[in-house]
Order: structure tokens, then C-alpha cells, then sequence
């Protein structure tokens, strides 16, 4: 479904990305674990084509297409989604807006009861004074009602109390079931409701290490990730 | 006596806005006849439709008037005895009370536009509702101009009476013919103890077209005076500040506008509100959009009057140009302690961040740059009632459309 080949990225001339190599099959769900400020979310930015981030070296294909260069929407209409986690709040545009151009329509007032969103909510301006709740559902809702093949969700269980976390976690994961994703995550709460094939560790802009989510979650709860750290220095240390 | 220092105001520049020849303007109208609205001239009602004027059917009451002459003044049926509608110069002769509103809101002496709209006086609308009348319906007037360069001075008086609530819609536009003109408004506004009088006012001028309103508003006890102010098309230059004078306890006003500068436009608009009463509140809103070669400036002045006054002032710009500007301008004055002013001004470009969310969506990079924008320019923050909102709406959408 999606390959990452020999990534590195740069972000205003400094290099945030070094040399990563991701692939995620058609069905897998892969969760992506690692510190602040390691090339996450940087990661799931130059997938989805956000301008700032300069591939200089390697290459994205999606379903066999190379990508690498794709402008955003058309990335979107081959079927990769995104809940973001730091939204932009736009005057003036109405989340209905948004529903009503892209979404599929199918079941999209089930989905609004599901992730507990009310009709009126649909008539709020974009992001404008939502709460943290109020952000993550309607970012799910919307990815979901774009019913992408691909989904990334960056850092679902960030500024999200525990209520909210169980909507979101369940509705993502019932629609990954289907679907291949890639999840952020920190620490790994939304794990409890998402069922991850693969995970990964991003430590300094590459992928450090990959797993079993359940196995790798419990090391980094366990020893944190200066234990991960030591692993990747003894892996440079062999020849 | 007031006559001679109104010769003299004639030469007297305003104090923003670029300063125009008044010889350079003609002043011969020719007469237009008297006729039902539907029997005026398709292209006309076709730019009537643009600035909000809609068919009598759905509307409390009409007045119409085309370059110096009233072609159109009527209450419906039911509202007879609730609302007046007629010219100003027809109230003159019927009321000699008007007076007693004529140019107390606003000097004739202030400059060379009201010194000529006092000179040389056009008509314009008189609109009275009843005390204790609630109009549901708006009521509508349109202040054409269908010849070549004219001068059009219209000064217009408005009185909602005690307990009384309406919405008026006021478009003001020019026939497609022409290209060049001057429109000077004189609007007086009187919002009696407990009235509350929502007025939106949408111009759509033509590119070698000067417009000079001049506004005042005297809002009393308990009353509340919400004015929106729509600007999309291109005009030559256009100047205004209105003011509003809370002098009542508990008075409100609100002024709220939707500007769209494009070509070489220039645009000086602003809202002023003096809190002189107890517990008075203000409120300024702008949304300004500037492309092409346009420029805006954008004001604003709040002036703390009272001890136990509020006020806030928030101007939000796009530019779409580089060549565009936009020049907020907000001002605070606080005369007493206790008053709280406050303002937020804001200029910038489209964000890039939000383009991408919305491409992320599946939008192409226009369609989220239109939505941006469009959204940039939602008349929510007017709060009309939702019959004229769906229409406001429509009219400010389609021309966005057509600008973008």
C-alpha cells in the first residue's frame, strides 16, 4: 500500500529526516512510536505533501504510484487521510463545509452520532475554540467520512480525556479493520482501542527500530526511549 | 447664519479620502416617471437584485428612487398606520417636525459633501415605524443612479420610535451604462428608548464611481442600532465614517462590515461609537479583503465616554496582492476611568497551514483558497435573522465567486 524508500527530508534547509525506509501493506495498520521532536509527525507531513517538507533524497510510492511529488489533494483522492493533531482554526468555514464536499455521504449521520458530534457542531467555523475533545472528533469524523484506503492519525491520544479517547479509538479502529493506517502515538493510550499489526521507532529522524506494537509499547513504558537510544548506538557499533 | 457657513463648508476637504472636484460631476438629471418596481427596466432590476432590493411581495414597505426622482414609495397594506415610507421631501412638506432631525446627527457643515448634500439636496428616504411596531418583513430602499456622471445627493432620515423593532435593507447601485458619478448619503438615525433597528446597507458601484455617505445614529434608553455594510465591487474611491452615539442608558450599537477592494479601489471605511451612557456597549467588526491594486483603510474608533461603558473593535484583513493594501486603523479614546475599551487587529495573507488542511481534505488549491476566502467573508458575524441572512449571503457568495 505504502513505501517509504531511502527518505530524507529537510525542513528550511536542516535535514529532519535521515535515510528512513517504511513499508506498510495493504491490511496493516503500523503505529509509530518515538520522543518529541524525533521526525514523527514529520513523517506523516512529507507522506500527506505538506510544502515545507523537501524531500531531497528517496521516494513515496502509494499503490504502485510514485507520490514523491504529488500535490496534497491528489495524494488525498488516491485514497490517503489524515487526522491532524494541531488543526488550523478557519474563519468562516463550517466543518459542514467540508463534509459536504469530500465525504462519501454514506452513513455520515451515523458516524456524526457515533463520534457523538451534534448537527448543530456541523455549523461551527473550523477549529474555531474547540475543545481538545471537540478536535479529535472532528478530525476522525472527517478523515473517516473521506473514507480513505490509507489513514494516519497524528497523535489521536494527545489533549484528549479518557471519554474521548474511547469515541475516537473505537469509530478508528472499526474503520481500520478494512483499511491499512499509520498511527502516531506517544504514549501508546491509544493502543487500547486500536489493533496494530507493526510498530516502529523513530529516534533523530530514522526509524530506529521495528516490532510487535504490544512487545515494543511495553519496552518504551518500561525503559523509555534512552533505551532505545543505546540499542540503535550498539547497532552502529557492529560492523 | 447656518447658510453662509455651509457656502464656505462647500471648500472644506474631508478629513480622509482623497478630495474630489465637485464641478467635475453633472447636476441635470433628467427626469424619471413614477412606476411600480416590476415595470422598471430589466438590467436595472438586475442591479437593484444585487444590492438586496427584492420584489414588493417581500418586503414591508419600498421606496425607489432613480438619480434626483422617486419612482417608487410604498407601505404594504397591513403595515398602513405602522410604518412610513416616503421621500424626504414629501416628509418635509407633510411633517414640519423633521426638522428637529434634520442634520442633528450629522453637521452640514462637516465638509464639502454634506455642505453639497444640504446645497443641492436629491431626495433620499424617510422611514418612520410606529411606537411599539414590531415590522418583521424588511423594509427596503434603492438608491439608483442610471446616468452617465451624475451628482446624486440623497439625505435620508430614519426613526424607529419607542419599543418599535425593525430591519431595513438599503442598496445602492448604478445602472451597467455607466462608468463614472458621485453619490453622497446623508443617513440620520434615531433609535428611540427600547427600539432596535438592524439596517444593512450593500453598495455596488462602478469602477470611476466616488461615494461620500455621511452617517449618524442617536441611540437612547435601552435601544440598539446594528449596521452592516457590504462592499464587494470595484468603486473609484469611497469614504465613510458613520457614528453612533450611545447616548442612552443600556444603548447598544454594533457596525459590522464586509469590505472586497479589487482593481484601484480605494476604500476608506470606518465606524465610530461614543459611549456617553450608562452601561452603553459598542461593538466594530471588519472583514477586509484587498487584491489587484486596491487600497483599504480600515478604522475604527471607540470613545469611552461614560464610567460604566464597553467597547470592542476587531479588524481582521486578507490581502490576496502584492500590490493591494490594507491600513487598519484603530483607535481607542478613554475619557473616564471605568471605561473598557478594547480592539484586535489583524492583516495578513491566506495561511498556507490552512490551505493544506483543506487540500488534505481533497480540495484542489483554489477551491480552498475560494473557501478561505468566502469564509473570511461569512456573514454570520452579522447576525441577521435567517430570512435576509440567506439572502445577504447569497449576494456576497456570488460576488466573491465573481471576484475570485
Amino acid at each position: 500500500m505504502l513505501k517509504v524508500t531511502n527518505l530524507s527530508v529537510e525542513v528550511a534547509g536542516k535535514q529532519i529526516l535521515k535515510n528512513v525506509n517504511l513499508e506498510i501493506p495493504r491490511g496493516e495498520v503500523h503505529v509509530l512510536f518515538g520522543p518529541n521532536g524525533s521526525g514523527k509527525s514529520s513523517l506523516i507531513s512529507t507522506i500527506l505533501g505538506l510544502a515545507r517538507f523537501k524531500v531531497t533524497r528517496g521516494k513515496i510510492t502509494f499503490k504502485g504510484k510514485d507520490i514523491t511529488h504529488t500535490p496534497i489533494n491528489e495524494r488525498a483522492k488516491l485514497g490517503i487521510g489524515i487526522a491532524f493533531q494541531n488543526p488550523p482554526a478557519i474563519r468562516g468555514v463550517k466543518l459542514r463545509d467540508v463534509l459536504q464536499a469530500y465525504s462519501t455521504g454514506n452513513g455520515l449521520v451515523g458516524l456524526t452520532r457515533r463520534l457523538n458530534v451534534p448537527m448543530e457542531f456541523l455549523g461551527r467555523d473550523l477549529n474555531l475554540g474547540f475543545s481538545g475533545g471537540e478536535m479529535k472528533r472532528s478530525e476522525v469524523l472527517q478523515v473517516i467520512a473521506q473514507n480513505p484506503d490509507f489513514l494516519m492519525l497524528d497523535e489521536p491520544d494527545s489533549g484528549v480525556d479518557v471519554e474521548n479517547l474511547e469515541i475516537i479509538g473505537k469509530a478508528a479502529n472499526d474503520f481500520l479493520r478494512h483499511k491499512s493506517g499509520l498511527l502516531i502515538t506517544h504514549m501508546g493510550h491509544i493502543l487500547r482501542y486500536v489493533e496494530a499489526d507493526r510498530a516502529h521507532v523513530m529516534l533523530n529522524g530514522r526509524i530506529a527500530c521495528s516490532g510487535s506494537p504490544k512487545e515494543t509499547l511495553e519496552l518504551i513504558l518500561k525503559r523509555g526511549y534512552k533505551e532505545c537510544e543505546k540499542c540503535l548506538g550498539r547497532r552502529k557499533k557492529q560492523p | 447664519m447656518p447658510r453662509k457657513k455651509e457656502k464656505a463648508a462647500l471648500g472644506k476637504p474631508a478629513q480622509f479620502g482623497p478630495d474630489l472636484d465637485l464641478s467635475a460631476y453633472t447636476r441635470e438629471a433628467k427626469a424619471v416617471a413614477p412606476c411600480p418596481i416590476g415595470k422598471l427596466p430589466k438590467d436595472m432590476l438586475k442591479r437593484a437584485a444585487q444590492v438586496g432590493i427584492g420584489p414588493e411581495k417581500d418586503r414591508a414597505g419600498t421606496y425607489f428612487q432613480v438619480n434626483h426622482s422617486t419612482v417608487f414609495q410604498n407601505v404594504r397594506d397591513a403595515l398602513r398606520g405602522k410604518v412610513e415610507i416616503m421621500s424626504t421631501k414629501d416628509a418635509m412638506e407633510k411633517y414640519g417636525w423633521l426638522r428637529d432631525y434634520w442634520w442633528k446627527t450629522v453637521a452640514a457643515t462637516a465638509d464639502k459633501y454634506t455642505a453639497l448634500a444640504e446645497e443641492k439636496w436629491d431626495r433620499g428616504y424617510f422611514m418612520r415605524i410606529l411606537p411599539n411596531q414590531q415590522v418583521v418583513l424588511p423594509l427596503q430602499a434603492c438608491l439608483f443612479i442610471s446616468q452617465e456622471n451624475l451628482d446624486q445627493n440623497v439625505h435620508n432620515v430614519i426613526i424607529a420610535e419607542p419599543g418599535s423593532q425593525a430591519q431595513i435593507i438599503t442598496g445602492c447601485t448604478v445602472h451597467p451604462n455607466v462608468g463614472r458619478g458621485l453619490h453622497v448619503g446623508i443617513s440620520e438615525f434615531y433609535i428611540k428608548k427600547n427600539a432596535k433597528l438592524t439596517f444593512t446597507m450593500i453598495h455596488n458601484w462602478a469602477e470611476g464611481v466616488d461615494v461620500r455617505p455621511r452617517t449618524g445614529a442617536f441611540v437612547e434608553d435601552g435601544a440598539t442600532f446594528i449596521s452592516n455594510y457590504v462592499c464587494m465591487a470595484p468603486v473609484k474611491s469611497l469614504q465613510m465614517y458613520p457614528a453612533a452615539y450611545c447616548n442612552g442608558s443600556d444603548s447598544r450599537a454594533r457596525f459590522n462590515a464586509l469590505l472586497y477592494g479589487s482593481k484601484d479601489s480605494l476604500l476608506d471605511v470606518g465606524s465610530r461609537v461614543v459611549l456617553s451612557g450608562k452601561n452603553s456597549r459598542g461593538e466594530v467588526l471588519s472583514r477586509v479583503i484587498a487584491t489587484d491594486n486596491s487600497k483599504v483603510y480600515a478604522r475604527g474608533r471607540l470613545v469611552g465616554e461614560h464610567k460604566e461603558s464597553r467597547a470592542h473593535l476587531e479588524c481582521r484583513g486578507l490581502l490576496l496582492s502584492d500590490t493591494a493594501l490594507i491600513h487598519s486603523i484603530p483607535e481607542l479614546i478613554g475619557k473616564v476611568e471605568g471605561t473598557e475599551l478594547s480592539h484586535e487587529a489583524a492583516v495578513g495573507k491566506i495561511s498556507e497551514e490552512e490551505v493544506e488542511y483543506l487540500m488534505a481534505r481533497g480540495f484542489s488549491e483554489d477551491e480552498a483558497t475560494a473557501l478561505i476566502v468566502r469564509g473570511f467573508m461569512d456573514i454570520e458575524i452579522f447576525g441577521l435573522p435567517d430570512a435576509l441572512k440567506e439572502e445577504i449571503k447569497h449576494i456576497v457568495e456570488t460576488t466573491t465567486k465573481k471576484a475570485l
